[in-house]
């Protein structure tokens, strides 16, 4: 009883923290341009699969959908990084709700996606940057397998894909510095396992490389 | 807050009258002839609500909403322009520079410190920005990003903050008296009438196109419909919102039909130029604020001027800049 009620109060602080300062922020400095929104997932357990090239992303992704979905929302972050400290620790458990994982792929007695997929036994839509990395603004780096093991694992799930754009412009790795921008976001028609890890892959990296395309991008170089 | 003079007050009124007869005679529309371009009118209508809520809010509350609220729109104009354009990976910083010019306009604006208000952007930034591109160094694409960074502040800062100075004019003979909400109203009022009157004689009669290279759907009678309505109206309403008199007001009319002809072309090239139909997405049915924005970028400066050198101000060269 006490730990549902302090649930509860966790998922009320984590909605106002999106209400009163995540999303007016991303309205006034970001500014969002969201096409296809109709092809969220509105329910879990879901997959969103999104390019990866700031720590803005998952703020954007998490405010696409309505705040009542919020505790739902179950962003997928490398346990290296984000528990580094206590501070850190706190802000991306409570307040973005992530998974930790460990990065650098599983041994014979752990396997790296348990927690991924416990959280899709619960119901939760899990947002996952397949890149693994922000790596360099503005580029789609190679997809790694963690989205193609969860969907053959789980025949009946569903990868929503997503490309973001400007964000990377806007706060790109190693800067400090936020830059406003206008960013896009385009949702794709979600994809479900193929019979193949590597074509499923291939799928998804055409799927974002197509969204892209959706876009008039200017000359960032 | 005090409320500004009764004729603004009118003027905002009537204006919500217009607004009620063009939701209901788009609703009127949309279901004797459902289709996209019905639907397009109604959420255009939908949109100049908000717009104008937000502007007669702006300028009802006090000076200071209303200066905030011409820097939150070159803010937005500033960030839309910054998003279409290309830009070097390596000017990140110098775009968060240029940034930085709104505030201090926009405080000049409310210091009333005329000199520097007409200064800043033109001499000073115009000066100062390339000495932060020089500190990072890199000259491929130099003159190119240099010369659209001043361009984009020039358009969206320099030039809408002159409607924000039009707010703190005061006359040299009665300081006391409150000119500022009238002009403001009067320049965004007959700009915006302008753009309609042009696009809606356009469609009715209009046919040679005035501009076929850079904008095929501008026609000639348009154009002069346009300038007709708004001088007219513009001579009636001048005398009642502004210390101009009837010919002067007629005069700052044909002035802003104008100046909002050419300052919308201007937009209409830049964004050929750069192969896109709107320039955003921020006003549903309109495009996005650049869109709307594009003949104040012109008549803001234009009719400042006209105002400026018409009557006597208190801060007229300058000599009284200083007031908190």
């Amino acid at each position: 009883m006490a730990a549902l009620s302090s649930r509860r109060g966790r998922g009320l602080l984590r909605q106002a923290f999106f209400l009163l300062l995540v999303r007016p922020f991303l309205a006034l400095v970001i500014g969002l341009n969201v096409r296809h929104p109709e092809r969220l997932p509105r329910s879990g357990p879901a997959l969103v699969v999104a390019n990866h090239n700031s720590h803005l992303d998952v703020l954007v992704l998490l405010s696409l959908f309505p705040l009542r979905l919020l505790p739902r929302l179950q962003p997928v972050a490398a346990a290296d990084y984000f528990l580094r400290n206590r501070w850190l620790a706190w802000f991306s458990t409570r307040l973005i709700g992530i998974v930790p994982i460990e990065r650098g792929g599983g041994t014979a007695h752990r396997d790296p996606l348990a927690p991924v997929e416990a959280a899709l036994a619960e119901g939760a839509i899990v947002i996952l940057f397949p890149e693994g990395t922000r790596g360099e603004p503005e580029v789609l780096g190679p997809l790694r397998s963690g989205v193609a093991h969860l969907l053959q694992r789980h025949p009946q799930l569903a990868a929503t894909p997503v490309f973001l754009h400007g964000l990377g412009k806007a706060l790109p790795r190693g800067e400090a510095l936020l830059v406003p921008f206008f960013c896009d976001v385009v949702v794709g028609d979600a994809h479900r396992w193929c019979g193949d890890r590597r074509r499923c892959l291939a799928e998804l990296e055409r799927e974002l490389t197509a969204l892209a395309a959706e876009l008039d991008r200017p000359e960032w170089n | 807050m005090t409320l500004p003079p009764t004729p603004v007050l009118a003027t905002l009124a009537a204006i919500l009258v217009l607004l009620v007869i063009a939701t209901i005679a788009a609703a009127v529309l949309a279901r004797r002839h459902p289709g996209p371009d019905a639907t397009n009118l109604q959420l255009r209508v939908r949109t100049w609500w908000q717009m104008v809520s937000v502007f007669a809010a702006a300028l009802l509350v006090g000076r200071t909403v209303s200066i905030l609220f011409f820097a939150l729109l070159s803010f937005l104009a500033l960030k839309e322009y910054f998003s279409l354009i290309p830009t070097r990976r390596v000017d990140r910083r110098v775009l968060f520079w240029a940034y930085l010019a709104i505030p201090f306009q926009y405080l000049w604006v409310s210091w009333e410190w005329y000199g520097m208000f007409l200064a800043f952007i033109p001499v000073f930034c115009f000066l100062l920005l390339p000495v932060r591109m020089l500190a990072i160094g890199a000259t491929e694409g130099y003159l190119k990003a240099a010369g659209t960074l001043q361009w984009g502040l020039m358009t969206t800062v320099f030039s809408l903050s002159h409607a924000a100075f039009l707010l703190i004019l005061r006359p040299a003979a009665d300081p006391a008296r409150v000119v500022g909400p009238g002009l403001v109203l009067l320049l965004v009022l007959l700009t915006e009438l302008n753009d309609i009157a042009q696009y809606l004689w356009g469609k009715a009669i209009g046919r040679e196109p005035i501009a076929p290279k850079v904008s095929p759907n501008k026609t000639r009678a348009g154009f002069l419909g346009g300038l007709a309505t708004t001088t007219i109206v513009g001579s009636l309403i001048g005398p009642l919102l502004s210390p101009l008199g009837t010919a002067a007001s007629a005069g700052a009319s044909l002035l802003i039909a104008c100046g909002g002809f050419v300052g919308d072309l201007n937009i209409s090239a830049v964004k050929r130029d750069l192969g896109i139909k709107d320039s955003g997405t921020a006003l549903p049915g309109h495009g996005g604020i650049l869109d709307r924005v594009d003949s104040l970028t012109y008549t803001a400066p234009l009719f400042f001027h006209l105002v400026y050198v018409m009557e006597r101000w208190q801060t007229y060269g300058g000599s009284v800049w200083w007031r908190p």
